[in-house]
């Protein structure tokens, strides 16, 4: 299940109710993101997340296809914020069922992995001094390089 | 008049998420349509240019010699982060 949100979300009820859902599995594997409070340079008081609607929630859906194929995986919940956000705010879950741990691990990471980088959510932080967009750092590229093929 | 979106920092550059673009009879392809944009803005189009900006017409993706019509949404996305 995919939700795109503006509404904050609170991760124990929905861990719980993806729990009662995914019955019968073996493993459930969770990833919660936060709103972090300190930028590279200088205190950040709220992130903006813009989406674009519809066609963001397609591109995720496309994306968990391909963890459903790739892995031996049950369930799948992708929750995501949009709109203004403060530190300490949970921005992002991705739960993942299966019948063992490796593949639920390894599911979760990849689709956090796509959401990082190539999912469409754009992402401003607004500082004390100003407001400036994010792009994904070389280091959340590298990572979502590991799952092609041929590596 | 295609209907034209900015998202991230191109909404800022257009200070606007979309716009309404009357097409010249010379527009044929998403390039034309960037040249028409920059006729009023040459700073949002040189941004329109950047490799790293993808298009969307009508929820498809596409490229700048992808053809445009008055009838379209074309979605200009500069590099995307989440999570």
């Amino acid at each position: 299940m995919i939700r795109v949100c503006e509404e904050p979300f609170d991760p124990g009820a929905e861990l719980s109710s993806f729990e009662s859902a995914a019955k019968g599995a073996g493993a459930v594997v969770s990833f919660l993101g936060k709103v972090r409070g300190k930028a590279e340079s200088d205190d950040v008081t709220a992130l903006v997340l813009e989406h674009f609607p519809g066609v963001t929630e397609k591109s995720i859906s496309e994306i968990e296809q391909q963890a459903k194929s790739r892995w031996n995986i049950d369930e799948v919940l992708i929750i995501h914020r949009v709109g203004r956000l403060t530190p300490g705010e949970p921005i992002v879950m991705v739960c993942v069922a299966s019948a063992h741990r490796r593949d639920a691990f390894e599911a979760a990471d990849f689709l956090m992995d796509y959401l990082k980088t190539e999912a469409m959510f754009w992402k401003k932080e607004v500082r004390k001094n100003g407001e400036a967009w994010i792009e994904p750092r070389d280091q959340d590229y590298k990572d979502v390089g590991r799952w092609r093929e041929d590596n | 008049m295609a209907r034209v979106l900015f998202f991230g920092k191109l909404s800022d550059l257009a200070g606007a998420r979309e716009r309404n673009v009357m097409l010249p009879s010379r527009t044929h392809t998403v390039s034309d349509l960037i040249d028409t944009i920059g006729e009023d803005d040459t700073v949002l189009s040189a941004a329109l240019k950047e490799s790293s900006v993808r298009v969307i017409i009508n929820e498809k993706m596409a490229d700048s010699g992808t053809a445009v019509s008055d009838r379209d949404e074309v979605a200009f996305l500069p590099p995307v982060s989440g999570g």
